[in-house]
């Protein structure tokens, strides 16, 4: 702890809810009070809105996949129109929605908040990782409009550096860009929690959240360069034919891929810890009770961020690795799982005999835990050597992953965005609806991606536009569930809009949830506590604070 | 020393530190991260530099004969007399003698310019020599075909090095000039020393990248 108290602040920050008061979004107004912003609450509502932008594009595309697959024969597109689509989806969903998603949007909003901190340490470079992150992204709208690309969202060599001509460059550098978004955001997250925690605020009272943005922070900064140097040599390759990954000069294709998985298995923790780390909040705050075994779910989140970096293999089994790599691999992967499954266990023994309030965040809570449970067991057999030679690159590899980042990663997400918005807007959403979207989504969710397991069990191959007619009836269930899915997420976006003007006046803790983002007012000023708060108690001091009667009155 | 809920007024203390120690270790620390992330991003260079070193050991040997050592081992003198100059600015900053600092930091400035001047004759030299890769790459020798791998990896990463060089040469004036009007003080000269973390960091990495480069199986 390196803050000094300054002399004039007092304890305590709550301060009574008076009616007219300025806060962070009427201080000023006008475009430029936006997009020169260095407040890290607008700051996360820019990235609000722009990875919103990418997620609609992204899930377009994902309609259009489901509707060329409702029908076995390849009637709808183009075999290479095909490959684009899956292609620009994967890259959309992942670096630019999910990647930086959840640090972005609510890292940026709650951490300063959590921590009592009146900004992040940086707030320019915050500003510029929005930046950085826009410049990307119309870099790779920008190849969009020039058709896209088509080698998959795995970049893989020699296909992307010697055979397709489409925009493989101009993608690679909004990757790129973007990726230096990513690690400076992780760098000003660590700084943060390092040096400007609240006087009190020792690591073990941290609130959960912050451990799983710490963790993602460090592999945002130790895995992100590695992606960056190995786009910027397939760059090379495509232009200059310097030969690093094709073999009739030497070179090895393979080295592409390690380079490219030990940025992207890690990277698929930077999409899930966060989301673990709001399931944690809200798990604690709807049953009531302190979480179970804080220390070991901070520590799980640290164990996965650093056992996460030595399991990339695991994508290699059958690219001609040794076979004594693949065993190492395939063991080490099996670990992470172990504290992934801690985290589980906890959740489940937290609710274990609390008082469990059926609020909408906690819906989408509890719909992580059970999709992140099959999409993590199912991990696991895939980390089996004898499993993944059958199962590889089919249906059950999309099944899998979409079980951990669509049902885990963005139930976690909408689940924290419901769980803040009275936080961030000071409007409550309606109550009905929105425990509806996430019955919806969570039962579209299950009808579009279940029949895929059995379909990649049964040999159905990814990337593919055609099949065989036999695998219809489950592809036609999947495209089905992918309707209601997509109806699902236009819920909360309605009904979203409509409570920043319609909904009635959040309190300033609805929930009646411990941590210090709820002491201050709904929303909270510009400068996020009136007083610097001091912290004298570790986090989740459940039951405490009643809650608010607009929740439970509904709207 | 703070007013209601706006922290302070301190020249120089941006508004949410509570202290210019806050600030400074906050700087300290998010410069070392940086780093951390640029050791990574050569890292994946020294990677695939490692693989192809074990697979072709030599025409790599071979290859690293044609560098010249001479430019190599003057670079490296100019590289070091330049960390040093930086280190005695950061010095004068962290003391208030500004002019001191500016003074320095021009020199580290010209260090650096020289050490890039040199660099580009040795580029040259690989352009007459056909050594650059790509259709009109010649090499004699050993296992010849193989040898366009060594000097992708040699282009690579001393062109990656000289373009942290010249991004520092820009930061190295800029603060030159902060440092000539007196813009740091003992309590706040932040960013000259990161300057100086990231200058003696790329230094650091050539020397790295000349034994490995230059110096292969000259013992
Ligand atoms: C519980 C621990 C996990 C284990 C043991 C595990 C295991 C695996 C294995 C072995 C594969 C490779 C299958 C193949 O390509 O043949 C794989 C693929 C994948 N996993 Fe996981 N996984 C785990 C958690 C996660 C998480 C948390 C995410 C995302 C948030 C994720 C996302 C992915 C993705 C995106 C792919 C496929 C990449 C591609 O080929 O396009 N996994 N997983
Ligand atoms: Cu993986």
């Amino acid at each position: 702890m390196t803050t000094t108290p300054s002399a004039a602040r007092t304890a305590g920050a709550a301060m009574p809810d008076g009616s007219p008061r300025t806060h962070y979004l009427n201080a000023t107004y006008g475009l430029k009070s936006w997009l020169l912003t260095r407040d890290h609450k607008r700051i996360a509502l820019l990235y609000l809105v722009s990875i919103s932008v990418f997620f609609a594009l992204g899930g377009l595309m994902a309609v259009l996949i489901r509707m060329e697959l409702a029908t076995p024969e390849g009637d709808l597109f183009q075999p290479d129109i095909y490959n684009r689509l899956f292609t620009m989806h994967g890259v959309l969903m992942i670096f630019f929605f999910l990647i930086p998603g959840i640090p972005a949007v609510l890292g940026n909003f709650l951490i300063p908040l959590m921590i009592g901190a009146r900004d992040l340490a940086f707030p320019r470079i915050n500003l510029l990782s929005w930046y950085l992150y826009s410049i990307g992204g119309l870099f790779t709208l920008w190849a969009l409009l020039h058709g896209g690309v088509d080698t998959g969202w795995t970049f893989y060599t020699p296909l992307s550096t010697n055979y397709v001509n489409t925009s493989v460059i101009t993608v690679g550098v909004g990757i790129f860009i973007a990726g230096f978004s990513s690690i400076l955001t992780g760098l000003n997250f660590v700084v943060t929690i390092h040096r400007m925690r609240a006087p009190g605020l020792t690591w073990f009272r941290l609130p959960l959240f912050v451990w799983g943005a710490y963790a993602t922070s460090l592999i945002q900064i130790l895995g992100t360069p590695v992606i960056a140097i190995a786009i910027l040599l397939v760059a090379a390759e495509r232009t200059l034919h310097i030969g690093i990954f094709d073999p009739k000069l030497g070179g090895d294709p393979i080295l592409f891929q390690h380079l490219f998985w030990f940025y992207s298995h890690p990277a698929v923790y930077i999409m899930i810890l966060p989301s673990m780390g709001v399931v944690s909040e809200l798990v604690a705050t709807f049953s009531r009770k302190p979480i179970f075994g804080y220390k070991f779910v901070a520590f799980a989140s640290i164990g996965i961020a650093v056992l996460g970096f030595f399991v990339w293999g695991h994508h290699m089994f059958v690219s001609g690795q040794s076979i004594y790599a693949g065993v190492i691999f395939s063991v080490l992967s099996m670990l992470v799982a172990v504290p992934s499954a801690i985290k589980v266990f906890n959740w489940t023994a937290t609710l274990y005999k609390g008082s469990i309030s059926w609020d909408t965040p906690m819906l989408y809570a509890l719909g992580f835990i059970g999709l992140f449970t099959i999409g993590g067991l199912t991990g696991v057999m895939l980390a089996t050597l004898g499993i993944d030679a059958h199962v590889h690159d089919t249906y059950f590899i999309i099944a899998h992953f979409h079980y951990i980042m669509v049902g885990g990663a963005i139930m976690g997400y909408l689940g924290g965005l419901h769980f803040w918005w009275p936080k961030i807007t000071g409007r409550m959403y309606p109550l009905f609806w929105s425990k509806l979207s996430a019955i919806v989504i969570f039962i579209g969710f299950n009808v579009t991606f279940f029949p895929q397991f059995i379909l990649g069990y049964l040999g159905m191959p990814r990337r593919y536009h055609s099949y065989p007619p036999e695998f219809q009836v489950l592809n036609v269930m999947s495209s089905a569930g992918a309707t209601v899915l997509g109806l699902g997420y236009l819920m909360p976006l309605v009904y979203f809009i409509w409570s920043i003007r319609y909904g009635p006046k959040a309190p300033s803790n609805p929930w009646g949830a411990t941590g210090l983002e709820w002491q201050t007012t709904s929303p909270p000023p510009v400068e996020n506590f009136l007083t610097q708060p001091i912290v004298t108690a570790p986090p989740y001091t459940y039951p405490a604070p009643k809650r608010a009667p607009e929740v439970t009155r509904g709207v | 020393m703070a007013s209601e809920g706006h922290g302070h007024d301190l020249p120089g203390l941006a508004h949410h530190f509570d202290s210019y120690a806050q600030q400074r270790d906050s700087a300290t620390l998010g410069m070392w991260t940086f780093l951390v992330t640029e050791i990574l991003f050569f890292g994946g260079l020294f990677a695939a530099y490692g693989v192809y070193r074990s697979l072709y050991p030599e025409v790599f040997r071979a290859s690293s004969h044609t560098l010249s050592i001479q430019l190599g081992t003057f670079n490296t003198v100019v590289l070091i007399a330049s960390s040093l100059t930086m280190a005695l600015a950061v010095r004068g900053g962290q003391t208030g003698k500004g002019k001191l600092a500016a003074a320095l930091l021009v020199l580290t400035l010209i260090l650096g310019s020289v050490f890039l001047v040199v660099k580009g004759f040795e580029y040259h030299e690989k352009f007459v020599e056909h050594h650059v890769p790509g259709a009109s790459f010649h090499f004699e020798g050993p296992d010849a075909p193989h040898a366009q791998l060594f000097f992708s990896l040699y282009f690579l990463m001393t062109g990656l090095h000289a373009l942290h060089m010249i991004i520092g040469i820009v930061l190295v004036g800029y603060v030159a000039i902060r440092a000539a009007s007196g813009a740091y003080t003992p309590e706040n000269y932040n960013f000259l020393e990161g300057t100086g973390l990231y200058w003696h960091f790329v230094d650091l990495i050539w020397i790295f990248l000349f034994p490995l480069l230059y110096l292969i199986g000259r013992h």
